[in-house]
């Protein structure tokens, strides 16, 4: 077959799609939400004081953070599954969520005294929470490889991580409703492991799956 | 560059919107292109050029099947330029090579040595061969005997619709064909 034909043979593959990449990844990331949060509710569920808990500034911090890595990383994926499209202002906007992390992390220091520190930090969960939180993101995860499959990211591994970051994301906000510790260090410390985690086995899917 | 940017981005605009003849045009005008890039990649990593218009045929399906992730707000060289970095390194990861190809030279390739005799390729006729009859038949009589997709419905008795999924799957397959490299 010469290149000629393969042209004529595409050309007549031609068909008009109706959905855009970006509605096709949101989609798809309803199944995993789903399945995260019947998870949830079957093993977890929220804390007994989660509606008295709602003005709490450390315990809102948690959500604030972990849900505005599930949106940069989300935003900073769908451009990495687009060849040749710029990246930069996306993956600075990610930087700036580890900022305000760190921001939290240091108020926490300044306004709690240095006995308190270590009790803080180790807290009370940390066990459940570096298991519960990739298992509620793996779902995720998976529907969001899936989705971006029909992408076509330069760089697998890379894509595959900050899909992996995003799921660990979803899957620490919705612990954070169980999770008894509310400091910022016992967020930095183990909620920051186990998305790392999370990223890692994203990395990997990326590398086994995203390659086109 | 520029001229050829808002060129092919409004023909790939006119593509999304089903403009075939448009879509024909941006086609047939990026194989020159991508013929001496790849031709330039073969000869800089020092293998053969014989097996340029196999990368040339894959890149032209990775441009196909993947073409939804141009985003059309934005220029259309750098995803042409990234889509067939992609097809080339992976060609050359699997004649052994891992260089790294860099694409800098991209649109200049037009001008330059597009009229070089092309060697009629090898390798999709193969991989045509090993797809299932029905996508074969399908692909075969579209693309190499340039019947309409309603003639081949008529023709092997099967709905339109049907011969247009048959026709996109064995496009897909020999796309797939190529071969990812796992490195």
């Amino acid at each position: 077959m010469n290149t000629d034909d393969l042209i004529r043979g595409l050309t007549a593959d031609l068909t008009v799609s109706r959905t855009s990449l970006e509605r096709l990844f949101c989609y798809a990331l309803l199944p995993g939400l789903f399945v995260a949060l019947i998870l949830f509710a079957a093993i977890l569920g929220p804390r007994p004081d989660f509606v008295a808990m709602m003005g709490d500034a450390r315990f809102m911090f948690k959500f604030v953070v972990t849900l505005s890595l599930g949106a940069c990383s989300a935003l900073l994926v769908w451009r990495l599954a687009r060849p040749g499209a710029p990246t930069q202002m996306r993956a600075a906007a990610l930087g700036l969520v580890v900022l305000v992390l760190v921001a939290g992390v240091a108020v926490e220091l300044a306004t709690v005294p240095r006995s308190l520190w270590a009790a803080r930090l180790v807290g009370q969960n940390s066990v459940v929470c570096l298991l519960s939180i990739p298992l509620f993101a793996l779902p995720i995860l998976v529907f969001a490889i899936l989705a971006l499959r029909r992408g076509a990211p330069e760089r697998p591994v890379l894509a595959g991580s900050v899909a992996g970051l995003f799921a660990g994301a979803i899957g620490a906000a919705i612990y954070a409703a169980h999770c008894p510790d509310d400091s910022p260090l016992f967020v930095a410390c183990w909620y920051g492991l186990a998305i790392a985690g999370v990223a890692a086995v994203g990395g990997i899917a990326g590398r086994l799956s995203l390659r086109w | 560059m520029n001229k050829a940017e808002t060129e092919w981005g409004d023909l790939m605009r006119a593509a999304n919107r089903g403009d075939a003849a448009a879509y024909n045009r941006l086609l047939a005008e990026l194989v020159p292109v991508l013929r001496s890039v790849a031709r330039r990649g073969l000869v800089r990593a020092g293998l053969a050029v014989t097996d340029a218009e196999d990368i040339v045929q894959e890149t032209l399906l990775a441009v196909h099947l993947k073409r939804q992730t141009w985003d059309e707000t934005l220029p259309f060289t750098p995803w042409l330029r990234a889509v067939a970095r992609n097809k080339l390194i992976d060609a050359m990861r699997r004649r052994g090579r891992r260089t790294f190809v860099p694409i800098d030279d991209f649109v200049d390739a037009l001008a330059s040595d597009a009229e070089e005799p092309v060697v009629v390729p090898a390798k999709l006729d193969e991989h045509l061969q090993n797809l299932p009859e029905g996508q074969r038949n399908v692909v075969t009589a579209i693309s190499l005997n340039g019947a309409s997709i309603r003639e081949v419905a008529t023709r092997l008795n099967m709905s339109e619709g049907a011969v247009r999924v048959a026709h996109h799957r064995g496009l897909a397959a020999l796309a797939s064909k190529f071969g990812i490299v796992r490195s």
